[in-house]
This record gives structure tokens, C-alpha cells and sequence, in this order.
């Protein structure tokens, strides 16, 4: 379904037919993502940088623009920057601070203090979790509008409202937008991009980077090019709420683009809002008419020249970045770096935990498996001890417990937070079923079943299944399945 | 020197004349600080009325400063430097709870949370504000006829304009209303009207007196100084205001200045610069004084040196670019919104304007116009970039007379005070009376007003001591040479 309306230049296309990729183009996407950087206070004042309190309680005159208030740089703002800046690989420079001019009501001052040619960070890169990497151009530090609310209008637009709302709180929280080099080809790797992000920035404790609260925000650049072809016009993409919706947006934008070029159309350069409603983006607004911002270098901030001392401590300070810890992971258990259940530990956080089970006599692997399975309510620090993890798991590799039972008595430390699984497994009547009684089960079915022993000898596995099930039933539960089978196969040869 | 004498007598008791003199009294427990700020407010009473230096005189809050005073020494602690000492601060600076205007309808009603550091020092040191003072609307003009709350006039003929931007805090110090003043100088709004009234007026370097509270015009350009009838007031006052504010990033991370100790050092030996290209233009009379300047100096021990600013001729045009691209940015906040005043319209674009057209002036909305123009993609570069490189060139040229020169004397101002009305519909004829103060904003540097005798009509005429950054030293030694030598002719 592709409603054409060339009067406006606008194009509608079906979302989500999974089909963006027409016809021999290829996807430029590069990611502007702001930050809000997780400090005490605010960018250039004493304020708390604290969200959900009651509106308008952190605010002074810095923060509300009153006359003769001037802005003081916060160290622990520019620390945390630098930080971003080490960890995406960036060069960290001596930067300045300039006005962007430009008039809206959650402004307070009429300019948002940012950094514009000199940026603290310059020049970086990401390594997404496949071994690409997207390049990074800047990281630079700037301040948060107020949040303005609008009643009485149509889904919360400024159009059409009563009056407006404005929570001050939010103006001058310190960000990093984080400006992405145009390297991401498709919609997942925008994801990826964006996962991979938000998980360093957590790691170095930057930001909670939510992107749902929105201490995290995403804007897309998209154009499409036929492969070799010069790059295509671009559109900004504003207001997308989610890794998911990232996805989706680029994807419908891509295929919007492809539309109006397969149709003979030009591609006007534009903002465009993303909505999550009806899963289509729409013109906010063209590139004619763009503010012009006036900027000029800000007259009440000196220079931002960190020394070499203090950037080599923030380095020499950084947590190790998930890509490492996958790499240290996937080494200790010998499961691939990009696997869903390293991607998903290293994401949680408990990584630590299940090389500390290691540590304590567990199988690595097993506890891969067990951590992925069992802890994803927990933290980063499961309140199972890795001792009490790891005894399970000795009895596991052991022989001592079946899969299930050992799922069976992982349930139990997690509801307890911990436990002796000897204790556990006898107190379920779990006792150690040895091989020489399985042997003596096995043999027995086997008589009892002649027939499908005949079956199975002559090369017809499914009649293992038969021979499994009664085993299974005979032994009331506790024989190992992978014991089972093993024990028929070398009885069969 | 046109100076008259100020002392005078209340209930048996004189009040001195400067500021040094009744703080010693004070401190001293020889003089109530009630009864010094009664003697003030007398003379407000009997001649404010025609001179208008004021916006508002804080009387109440006044007197409750000084009963505090008085019984800090009463109870044997000392009040501070300034103890008692009245003292009128320019209304473009904060004042906790007392309305601040900037002498504009657009702030009509704001009543500060906070005090500017300034304020705040001078309160410390035991100064009692006794009001804030009339300037050109946002500190934009040269005579204090772009208030919104009418004219100052000239304390020395009242027919004539105070100077400005600065002209409450020039008149309430020549009139006596208080013994010293707070000022705030862009591109010579402390010096200019200092000269056209008759009182010393100090620059200090960009950096050693914090703005934070300072309305901002210029945020590069603007510094906060004193106004006094002696240098010795200015170096007390300075001593007690400057020093690294946490609250202010371009504030110099040092500690006060000390500048009375250096008072009595006299020239002996000190290079005095004369700019051999400067612009011309000021008046023979004004001129006269600034030779008899230089021979005074030269009498009292101090070397005559040439020196050539080639650049100082586009100083002007730079300012007037790069002053009000500043402006245009520091003044878009106002809207009606949060604070001053707003003109209801229809819809909130239409209350944005009708709010702004009743609330700024003509000069304001002129300044605004060329700032937010020369700001503007695509003429960036032709104007508001090429008045940063004349800024730099401006610079260069005061590093290398530094090299020969310790100080450079101008006159202030290039005419005496001038009749009320005859600038006010010529705005270029108005912005050159800064053409020898502008320079010294735009390098940073430090710059004084001292009155060196009378021109035309029998008005005063000050001579402007420059020196490079935190050469403040050198300048005062400089000024107080100057006065003494004024005074030994027995023109004080």
C-alpha cells in the first residue's frame, strides 16, 4: 500500500513489510545520540541533576538564566565526558564552549551553552559485537533544555494547546551528544550500535543511559544510495524512543526514500519525526527553514584545556569495556564472543559472577548456562555466592544430578538466595543414582523391551525414545538422560 | 581641579569627604555610621530632585545597614574597611529583594533572589548601599539620556548630561550624595562619565572584579569598578571588591589587588606613552589638559615616551560590532515571560513582541538589530569576524607599546560635558565620545579617569591612565602623581 502525495513531497509507505532494502540500494545511516551524564549537579550550577522530582525544585539563577547569572564548568561533568571520549577511542583535546542561539521557552537564557568547532572529543570509534566498527567524530558536552509540557493539544503537541507547562529541572543537566560517522549499513547494526553504546556508557558509569527515560536520545540520519553512487540527501530522524523503534524508523525511512526515488522524486533534506503510533516518519521541518543559530564563542567560560596527567588518570581509571569482558568470557568458556548467552551476561553485568563460579570449582560453561537461565531478575551481583552455585553445578558435572533435577535445586538457591546443593538435592530425595544401578535399570529394560532393542540395534533410532522414556520411569526420574544415552549407544555397539 | 569641598558639619560633628576618612571615623567609634548616612540622605533630599541620579534610594534598608554598623563597634568588631560608607551601586546590579531595572521598562517589577559578589563584598567590608543608580538602558549609551526613567544631570551644570553609561554613579559622588559609587564599564562607562563629572573612575583588568550579578551587556567587555573624589577611595574600594570569585569563570584566580601602599611611590622613572597616531578629533581645551598632564609628570620624575596603536583608529567600529552581536544573545531572555514586565496580546508570538517593543528602548533595539545582524550566517565572517581579528590587532599594538611605555595617557573623553539633547538624535556622533576608552576594553587591560582641571565653560576634563593587564599598580601611582600635582597648583 504506497499513497503518493506530491503536492507536499510526501510519501506514504506501508511500515514493517520488511522489505527496505529495494532493488539494489544500499542504507548510509549514522547516529547522533545524546547523553545525560550521571553527575551530582548540573553542567554550569550547583543544582541537583535528579529526575521525577517534584517540578521546578532544581533550579537557581544559573539554571533559570536570571540577569547577571553566569555559568561555572563542572569537573565531574568534564571528567565523565573525557571518559566517553576514552572509551569510544577519541582523541580528548583542549576544546571551547559557544552560544547557540535560538529562542524557545524551556531556554531560559535564549542559548544553549555546547561545544561547536573545538569539541573535547574528537575522532573515536565503536566496535560493534561483529568486529565492525563505526566511526565516531565527536563527543562533546553541552546543556540540557527545561521540559515543556503542553495541555489541551493533540497528543501532547505544542499545536492547537491551552498553555504550556515548563520543569526547569532538566535545564542545564549536563549531555555528550556522541555524533556517529555515517558507517551503519543496516537497521541492526543501528541497534547494535545503540546496545553496544549504552552498555559502555553504564559500564564507566557516565549515564543510566535510558532510553525509555530518556537520559538517552536517539536521532538517526538516513540516506540511500545506489552501491558506488554519491551520497543520497539525508534526512534527520527525531524522537525515537527505543533501540526497537530505531530499527523500525530507519527501516520505513530507507524504503520511504527508495519510494520516491524509484517514483522519480527528489529527496528533500529535512527533519523528520518519528511516530511510534503509525509506525511512519513525517516532515517536522525542511532544511530552509533551519534556525541560524549565531553561534559565537560563550564570553562567560574560559578555554577547557584538561592536562595530560589528569586525562592519563581518567584512562588509567576505566572499567574494562564490555567488548573486553565479552572477549574474557567467551575465552573462559569457549563459547563465541558474540553468542546470545555472552552478549546477554556481559550486558547484565555478571560476568564477574559466573568466572567467579569458575573460580569456586563450577564448570564455567554450566554456569553460563545456569546465570542466563536463572538470574535475570538479578543484578550484576546475583545474591546466590558463587560457592553455593558452583557446589551445585560439581554435583551436575558429576553425575550426581540429572538437568532436571539440577534446575530443580538451582530454583531452590535462587528463591533462597544461596544454599548447600548437597542438602538441597537429598532433602528432594535427589540421591545419587550410581552407574552401576543405572547399568542394572538399563539391562533390565532392555529384556523387558526385546522388541525395541531389536529395533534400535538394527539401526532405527527413533526406537531410542521408547527405550529412554522407560528407563526414565523405571529409574522414578533420577537417571541422567545424556547418561542414558550414552550407556544405550555403547551397549548397542 | 574641579573639586569642592564636601565636608560638612551635622550636630557638631563633621562628616568627612572620603570614604577612608569616615571609615577611620567609624571604625574609630568618632562618628555613627547612622548619623554619616542621615548627612547623605539630607543631601539627597535637597538636590536629587534636579539631578536624578537615582533610580531608587534604598532609605529604609539604609538605616537598618548602618544601626548594624553601629553596633558592631559598639560591641567592639570591626564592620570592615568601608565601616559605614555610604556608598550608591548602578542599578544593572543584583540586589537581593530591591528591584534592579537596568533603567529599562522590560525588568520593571524584578526583584533579584540573589546579590551580585560585588554587592555582597561591599556589604562584607561594611559599605551602606544607599541606592541604585540611573544609567542608559542596560548600560547602552554615553550620557544617561537612554534611561527609561529620564535623564541624569550633570551635578556641574545641570543643563548638562552626566556622561554614561555609568552618569547616577558619576553624579551621586560629584553631588555628594555618597562619597563613593559602583559602576559597571563596557567601552568606557565608568571613565567617560567620571571625566564629565569631575570624579576619579577606574577599569580595573577584565577578570580581577567579578560580574557575577552584573546585568550582562557585553559579557567580554563589561567590568564593574569604583567611582570617587580622590584616588585614594578608588585603590580602598578596588582593594575591597576584587579578588577570584568562584562564581564567575573569566574571574582572575588571584587574590585582591593592594593598591594604597602603592600610592605614595611617586613616577621617579616611570615611562609615560603618548600615541603619536591617535585618532583625533577631541576638543583644544580637552587637549590642553592632557599636555599639562604629561608635563606635570614629566616635573614630578617620569620619562615621556612615543608609542604608535596603528590600529586603535578601528577600535570604534570593532566595538560596535562585537558589543552588540553580545547583546543580542544576552538579551533574548527577555520575553515577558518569567520576570520584568509583559504586555498581554492574543497569542504568546504576539505577547513576545508587543512585550519587547514596550519594554526596550530604541537604542536597545537598535543595538539588538545590529548584533543578532552581524551575527548572522553569511555575514558572519564580513563583520563580527573581521572585529575579532581588528580585537586581536588592537591587543598587538598595546603589547608593543608596553615595551617602551609603562602607562599611555588619552584624554577620557574627547569633549566636556555636553547640553542635554544636543547627541541624542545622532547615534554616531554619540558612540564617538568612547573612541579613546574603547580600546582598553577590547585588549582587557586596566584604565582610569582622573580629573586633571577644567575646559570649556569652566567643566571638567579627565585624563585617562592606561596600563597593561594588573598593572593597576603602576596606573594608581600614576593617578596620585597626577592629583597631587593638582592639588600643589592649587587646583584642588
Amino acid at each position: 500500500m504506497t499513497q503518493f502525495d506530491m503536492s507536499k513531497n510526501e510519501i506514504k509507505v506501508a511500515p514493517n513489510d520488511g522489505s527496505y532494502l529495494l532493488d539494489g540500494y544500499e542504507l548510509v545511516c549514522g547516529l547522533e545520540v545524546h547523553v545525560e551524564l550521571a553527575t551530582a549537579t548540573k553542567l554550569f550550577s550547583a543544582s541537583a541533576n535528579r529526575f521525577g522530582d517534584e517540578p521546578n525544585t532544581h533550579i537557581d539563577p544559573v539554571t533559570l538564566g536570571l540577569p547577571g547569572a553566569l555559568p561555572v564548568l563542572n569537573r565531574q561533568a568534564v571528567e565523565l565526558a573525557m571518559r566517553i571520549g576514552l572509551a569510544l577511542n577519541c582523541t580528548v583535546q583542549a576544546s571551547t564552549f559557544h552560544r547557540k542561539n535560538y529562542f524557545y521557552p524551556d531556554m531560559p537564557k535564549a542559548y544553549q551553552i555546547s561545544q561547536y568547532d573545538q569539541p573535547i572529543n574528537v575522532n573515536g570509534w565503536l566496535e560493534l559485537p561483529s568486529g565492525k566498527s563505526i566511526g565516531i567524530e565527536r563527543a562533546h558536552l553541552e546543556e540540557d533544555t527545561g521540559k515543556s509540557t503542553h495541555v489541551g493539544g493533540a497528543g501532547g503537541r505544542i499545536h492547537g494547546s491551552a498553555h504550556s507547562l515548563i520543569d526547569f529541572n532538566r535545564a542545564g543537566v549536563p549531555l555528550v551528544e556522541i555524533v556517529g560517522r555515517p558507517d551503519i549499513a543496516t537497521p541492526d547494526e543501528a541497534r547494535q550500535y545503540v546496545t553496544e553504546l549504552r552498555q559502555i556508557l553504564v559500564a564507566i558509569g557516565a549515564s543510566d543511559a535510558k532510553m525509555e527515560e530518556g537520559s538517552m536520545r536517539c536521532d538517526a540520519n538516513v540516506s540511500v544510495r545506489k552501491p558506488g553512487a554519491p551520497l543520497g540527501i539525508r534526512c534527520e530522524i527525531k524522537n525515537v524512543n527505543s533501540v526497537r523503534s530505531l530499527g523500525r524508523a530507519i527501516e520505513y525511512e530507507a524504503r520511504r526514500q527508495i519510494v520516491l526515488l524509484e517514483a522519480g522524486e527528489k529527496i528533500r533534506q529535512e527533519t523528520r519525526h518519528w511516530d511510534e503510533t503509525d509506525g511512519r516518519t513525517h516532515t517536522l521541518r525542511s532544511k530552509e527553514d533551519a534556525d541560524d543559530y549565531r553561534y559565537f564563542l560563550e564570553p562567560d567560560l574560559v578555554p577547557l584545556d584538561p592536562d595530560a596527567a589528569w586525562i592519563e588518570a581518567v584512562r588509567a581509571a576505566l572499567p574494562m569495556l564490555p567488548r573486553e569482558r565479552r572477549n574474557r568470557l567467551a575465552q573462559a568458556t569457549g563459547v563465541a564472543s558474540d553468542a546470545e548467552s555472552i552478549m546477554v551476561i556481559v550486558e547484565r553485568g555478571q560476568d564477574d559472577y559466573v568466572l567467579a563460579v569458575g573460580l569456586a570449582g563450577g564448570d564455567v560453561g554450566r554456569a553460563l548456562v545456569h546465570v542466563k537461565e536463572a538470574f535475570a531478575e538479578q543484578g550484576f551481583n546475583p545474591a546466590v555466592p558463587a560457592g553455593d552455585l558452583a557446589g551445585m553445578i560439581i554435583l551436575e558435572t558429576g553425575g550426581k544430578l540429572t538437568s532436571t533435577q539440577a534446575k530443580t535445586v538451582l530454583g531452590e538457591l535462587v528463591a533462597h538466595g544461596g544454599g548447600d546443593a548437597t542438602a538441597i538435592a537429598a532433602a528432594k530425595g535427589f540421591e545419587a543414582l550410581d552407574n552401576s544401578a543405572l547399568e542394572a535399570i538399563v539391562d533390565q529394560v532392555i529384556a523387558a523391551q526385546s522388541e525395541s532393542w531389536a529395533k534400535y540395534c538394527g539401526g532405527e533410532e527413533k526406537a531410542m525414545g521408547a527405550l529412554v522414556g522407560a528407563i526414565m520411569k523405571a529409574s522414578q526420574g533420577k537417571a541422567d538422560g545424556k547418561a542414558v544415552t550414552a550407556l544405550l549407544q555403547a551397549k548397542r555397539s | 581641579m574641579f573639586r569642592q569641598s564636601l565636608d560638612w558639619t551635622v550636630e557638631m560633628t563633621t562628616i568627612p569627604s572620603t570614604a577612608a576618612a569616615i571609615a577611620d571615623a567609624v571604625r574609630s567609634g568618632v562618628l555613627k555610621a547612622t548619623d554619616v548616612l542621615e548627612a547623605h540622605l539630607e543631601r539627597i533630599a535637597e538636590r536629587e530632585g534636579e539631578i536624578h541620579a537615582f533610580n531608587l534610594v534604598t532609605t529604609d534598608e539604609a538605616r537598618a545597614a548602618a544601626s548594624r554598623i553601629d553596633a558592631d563597634v559598639a560591641a567592639g568588631r570591626d564592620p570592615g574597611v568601608l565601616a559605614g560608607v555610604p556608598i550608591a551601586i548602578k542599578d544593572n546590579m543584583c540586589t537581593r529583594g530591591i528591584a534592579t531595572t537596568c533603567s529599562s521598562k522590560i525588568l520593571e517589577g524584578w526583584r533579584p533572589p540573589y546579590d551580585a559578589t560585588v554587592v555582597q563584598r561591599l556589604a562584607a567590608a561594611g559599605a551602606v548601599t544607599i541606592g541604585k543608580t540611573n544609567l542608559d538602558e542596560f548600560a547602552m549609551g554615553s550620557s544617561t539620556e537612554n534611561s527609561a526613567f529620564g535623564v541624569t544631570y550633570n551635578p556641574r551644570d545641570i543643563t548638562r548630561v552626566s556622561g554614561g553609561s555609568s552618569g547616577g554613579s558619576a553624579a551621586a559622588v560629584a553631588a555628594g550624595f555618597s562619597p563613593i559609587s559602583i559602576g559597571s564599564d563596557t567601552g568606557g562607562s565608568i571613565r567617560q562619565p567620571a571625566a564629565l563629572c569631575g570624579v576619579v573612575g577606574v577599569k580595573p583588568t577584565y577578570g580581577t572584579v567579578s560580574r557575577y550579578g552584573l546585568v550582562a551587556f557585553a559579557s567580554s567587555l563589561d567590568q564593574v569598578g569604583p567611582f570617587s573624589t580622590d584616588v585614594r577611595d578608588s585603590a580602598l574600594v578596588l582593594e575591597a571588591i576584587s579578588g577570584h570569585d568562584p562564581m564567575d569563570s573569566t574571574s582572575i584566580p588571584q587574590g585582591p589587588l593592594s593598591l594604597q601602599g602603592v600610592l605614595s611611590q611617586g613616577v621617579e622613572g616611570l615611562r609615560v606613552g603618548r600615541i603619536t597616531d591617535m585618532p583625533g578629533g577631541a576638543d583644544p581645551d580637552v587637549t590642553e589638559r592632557l599636555e599639562a598632564a604629561f608635563d606635570a609628570l614629566q616635573a614630578a620624575g617620569a620619562i615621556m615616551v612615543d608609542v604608535q596603536m596603528p590600529s586603535m583608529k578601528y577600535g570604534l567600529t570593532a566595538y560596535y560590532l562585537i558589543a552588540p552581536a553580545e547583546a543580542s544573545s544576552n538579551l533574548a531572555r527577555y520575553d515577558g515571560v518569567r520576570y520584568g514586565m509583559r504586555v498581554n496580546a492574543p497569542d504568546t508570538n504576539a505577547m513576545y513582541s508587543a512585550t519587547r517593543s514596550a519594554g526596550f528602548g530604541d537604542e536597545v533595539k537598535r543595538r539588538i538589530m545590529l548584533g543578532t545582524y552581524a551575527l548572522s550566517a553569511g555575514y558572519y565572517d564580513a563583520y563580527y569576524g573581521k572585529a575579532l581579528k581588528v580585537r586581536r590587532l588592537i591587543s598587538e599594538d598595546f603589547d608593543r607599546a608596553y615595551t617602551k611605555a609603562d602607562v599611555l595617557l588619552t584624554p577620557t573623553s574627547p569633549i566636556v560635558a555636553f547640553p542635554v539633547g544636543a547627541k541624542s538624535d545622532d547615534p554616531l556622533a554619540m558612540y564617538l565620545c568612547d573612541v579613546y576608552t574603547i580600546p582598553t576594553n577590547l585588549a582587557g587591560h586596566p584604565a582610569m579617569s582622573v580629573p586633571f582641571g577644567t575646559g570649556a565653560f569652566g567643566l571638567p576634563v579627565g585624563v585617562q591612565i592606561m596600563a597593561p593587564t594588573l598593572g593597576e599598580q603602576t596606573m594608581f601611582r600614576v593617578a596620585a602623581s597626577l592629583e597631587r600635582s593638582m592639588i600643589a597648583s592649587g587646583g584642588g
